[in-house]
């Protein structure tokens, strides 16, 4: 029933976005200065129809309706609800549907929103736009519909992977979803830019917010990954530079590199040609992202969505945008000049963008590299922190250091000389950091470097705050705000990673071990059950033998029934100065556990300045919005 | 659209790009060590966890009909439980190396001297790299190879009473 029904709203949706694209190009055609409303009701009836087939997949994972395969493989029900509703994007096939739906809400806000802007460049955004809808609507029904019957009806789901049941990962698809999908509508309207020569100033403005919005989801869909590795994979760590941290990465530079472009073209009317590869490359990147994870060409976290089949479908649709784009740009392109002060902003924001195009490229070359040599070779290789750690962090130093000075040059042409502003902030920054040093302990050359160069921002931030209270220039905080937060979270992973105590031992009931600086007892264990998983829960006591304060910690060994996986639960006190780590997991045939114990530094420090970051995006988006 | 240099290899690279990702979809990508069993060892050389200048390389292997290398630390706690098996398998006819792997060599001789050494010869593996090469995901694990460095066993995890039955068959 709800199959048929899930089935019957796709396909409306399928031919509503056929009737966009033909009305819009009749449209086209035609003199008059507005849209006609036809266009308008088509595309809300799209969204509509869009919305309702995603409400009746999450109604079927709520009433546990195991007639459709996606949600008998998917869930279970023991399972408690908001994990059942979280359920419908937890796997491939609903995931496929919540990007659908995305792609569509974002094609009619769009059409709606700009109405100021010009008619034709606004039909191109639509036509561009569904047809994207339609590849992705293709793909789906042919080879990854989520509802998709099975018969005779299980009595009981397959459940949901324990390690996706967590609250962050449930909000963590739809967050990036916004983000990388998001990136779509600007895709659209670059091309749409380039058929309709609407171009320059105008076409800034009208894809600004969207940029900002993206961005914003795109950076906190990240860093509630991040959170999540770090309290459920138990490894400690809260960037791996696994594939898929990678994959995200990627139209994460891109857009970033645009939202700074876009200032430039918004407000000096140059640079439209490199604006519009970026919007180009940030969509691409996120489709390519996808498909390496989607495909299983990689092996990485996200496994669980991998299947060969979808691979060539998204590759063979991939090739199909790059082409198109490639073409349509190169056959359009018009040479521009660029005449840049030196002493200039928009100097410092092309700064910005080689910097983030070099990291682009960094792990863009790690991600691909193994995949090329073990096709061509049959060589396996992994690249790792260490490739990336050696390319991208001494880069950080001169990329802070132009963060900072580079905001206080004006347009065109800068007057005033700030040399011995410069100069003496270096000193300044210099002075603090040999205090920290005095404080924590000696670090290598390279800390040094990033610490000064990370408080050598901070104090042109102060400054910039001082001269924003006095001038009450609004626009200027979101930069604060977002530049402040990048550079504290550098400072707060350098210090974190220079001062991390990591124990790993094995330990039975009762035993006690002694590390430099803490004393652990492993008191004894208890079994509790719970509604889908038993746990096997320690108790450990831990000493400072600094001060004698004691804490108790108690990681869980979890054994889920549905499907029946292990999976262990790090035990984690938050502090605002550190965080203790501590996770056991159980050795076989034997009564040891293999305990690793971590004391990470101003761990919390760090999800707050990447929350930052964040932050400066929506409080430029807030104002945006008051100011209309 | 003129075709210039600059097109040509653009276009070119993602071509390229495009048929290597197609290739790669129809590999198989499951890391499985079991294929490693008939396999020839080869560019076999362990460096001696006492003494630096000692080697030993595959004309050692070749002296032996039957070797076993196992590998182990002195931080792995199912390493002790199989070792008793090893210890009655040190005065049969099979030649045993240990490979002592991410470990201390403080740690790994207090081990040996705790628990008694099997080993005709332990080799060092501190990062963890030669292992890598032998396929190992975990340890312990153990590979039996013939004199002609043929991989005719490998148990993965501690070795227990049948799997002891099973090579003390295989070497008689």
């Amino acid at each position: 029933m709800l199959s048929n029904i899930g089935i019957g709203l796709v396909v409306l949706v399928l031919i509503l976005s056929f009737l966009t694209i033909y009305a819009a190009s009749l449209d086209l055609k035609t003199s008059s200065q507005s849209i006609q409303r036809g266009i308008y009701k088509l595309s809300l009836y799209q969204t509509t129809f869009t919305i309702l087939s995603f409400f009746t997949l999450i109604i079927a994972f709520i009433n546990s309706d195991f007639s459709l395969i996606n949600v008998y493989e998917n869930s279970h029900t023991s399972k408690p609800l908001f994990y059942k509703i979280a359920g419908t994007w937890g796997n491939h096939e609903g995931s496929l549907l919540l990007w659908i739906n995305i792609l569509v809400i974002f094609s009619y806000l769009f059409l709606v929103f700009n109405h100021k802007h010009n008619k034709k460049f606004r039909l191109y955004t639509l036509i561009f736009q569904n047809i994207l809808i339609l590849g992705f609507l293709f793909f789906l029904l042919l080879n990854s519909n989520p509802f998709n019957s099975i018969y005779p009806i299980p009595r009981e789901g397959l459940g949901l992977n324990p390690i996706l049941q967590d609250p962050a990962l449930a909000i963590h698809p739809p967050l990036l979803y916004v983000g990388f999908v998001g990136c779509s509508i600007y895709f659209s309207a670059a091309m749409a830019s380039m058929v309709s020569g609407y171009g320059g100033k105008l076409f800034a403005q009208s894809i600004k917010a969207w940029v900002q919005i993206s961005w914003c989801f795109q950076t906190l869909g990240i860093i509630v990954g991040s959170i999540w590795a770090y309290y459920e994979l138990g490894w400690g760590g809260f960037w791996f530079w696994d594939p898929v941290e990678n994959a995200s990465l990627l139209p994460w530079f891109a857009i970033t590199a645009l939202m700074h472009s876009l200032i430039v073209l918004e407000k000096r009317n140059t640079l439209h040609a490199w604006v519009i590869i970026l919007c180009l490359l940030t969509f691409i990147l996120s489709v390519t992202g996808t498909f390496l994870v989607r495909s299983g060409i990689l092996n990485s976290v996200h496994t669980f969505a991998s299947d060969p089949s979808r691979g060539i479908y998204i590759l063979l649709f991939l090739l199909f945008m790059v082409f198109s784009a490639l073409i349509i740009f190169f056959s359009t392109y018009q040479k521009e000049v660029y005449k840049f002060n030196l002493k200039s902003r928009e100097t410092f924001i092309l700064a910005n963008n080689w910097f983030m195009i070099f990291f682009l490229i960094t792990v863009l070359i790690g991600m691909l590299y193994p995949i090329f040599l073990d096709v061509l070779t049959d060589i396996k290789i992994s690249v790792g922190p260490p490739f990336f750690n050696i390319v991208i962090i001494p880069l950080v130093v001169p990329f802070l250091f132009l963060m900072a000075i580079g905001p206080n040059f004006s347009w065109i042409k800068s007057r005033n000389n700030n040399a011995y502003k410069i100069l003496f902030l270096i000193l300044g920054a210099v002075g603090i950091n040999l205090l920290i040093s005095n404080f924590f302990g000696k670090y290598s050359l390279l800390s040094n470097l990033i610490f000064i160069a990370a408080i050598f921002l901070f104090l042109h931030l102060f400054l910039d705050i001082k001269k924003f209270i006095n001038k009450k220039n609004r626009f200027e905080l979101p930069r604060i705000i977002s530049h402040l937060g990048f550079g504290l979270l550098v400072f707060f992973i350098g210090i974190n990673h220079q001062f991390s105590l990591e124990e790993d031992f094995n330990l039975k009931v009762g035993e006690i071990k002694k590390t430099n600086s803490y004393e652990i007892n492993f008191e004894d264990i208890k079994i509790t059950k719970s509604k889908n998983y038993k746990a096997i829960i320690g108790n450990f006591k831990l000493t400072n033998l600094k001060n004698n304060v004691v804490q108790y910690l108690g990681p869980e060994i979890r054994i889920y029934s549905n499907p029946e996986t292990l999976t262990y639960e790090a035990a984690i006190k938050t502090k605002i100065t550190s965080d203790l780590y501590l996770t056991m997991s159980n050795v076989s045939r034997s009564d040891y556990y293999n305990i690793k114990f971590q004391n990470k530094p101003f761990m919390i420090w760090i999800w707050i300045s990447a929350l930052m970051i964040t932050l400066g995006g929506f409080t430029r988006l807030i104002l945006k919005k008051n100011e209309n | 659209m003129k075709i210039s240099i600059s097109k040509i290899i653009i276009f070119s690279f993602i071509i390229f790009s495009f048929l290597i990702f197609w290739q790669g979809l129809k590999k198989n990508n499951d890391y499985d060590t079991k294929n490693l069993i008939g396999n020839k060892i080869s560019n076999f050389q362990l460096i001696d966890l006492n003494n630096e200048k000692k080697l030993i390389t595959e004309e050692d292997l070749r002296k032996n009909e039957y070797t076993l290398i196992n590998f182990f630390a002195s931080w792995c706690s199912p390493c002790r439980t199989e070792h008793e098996y090893l210890l009655k398998l040190s005065n049969k006819k099979i030649r045993i190396i240990g490979i002592n792997f991410k470990d201390k060599k403080s740690n790994a001789i207090s081990f040996l001297e705790e628990l008694g050494n099997p080993y005709d010869f332990i080799g060092k593996d501190k990062n963890g790299k030669i292992s890598v090469l032998f396929g190992i995901y975990g340890i312990p694990e153990t590979l039996i190879v013939d004199s002609s460095l043929i991989v005719i066993k490998k148990y993965i995890g501690p070795i227990d009473q049948n799997q002891y039955d099973e090579i003390l068959k295989l070497i008689q």
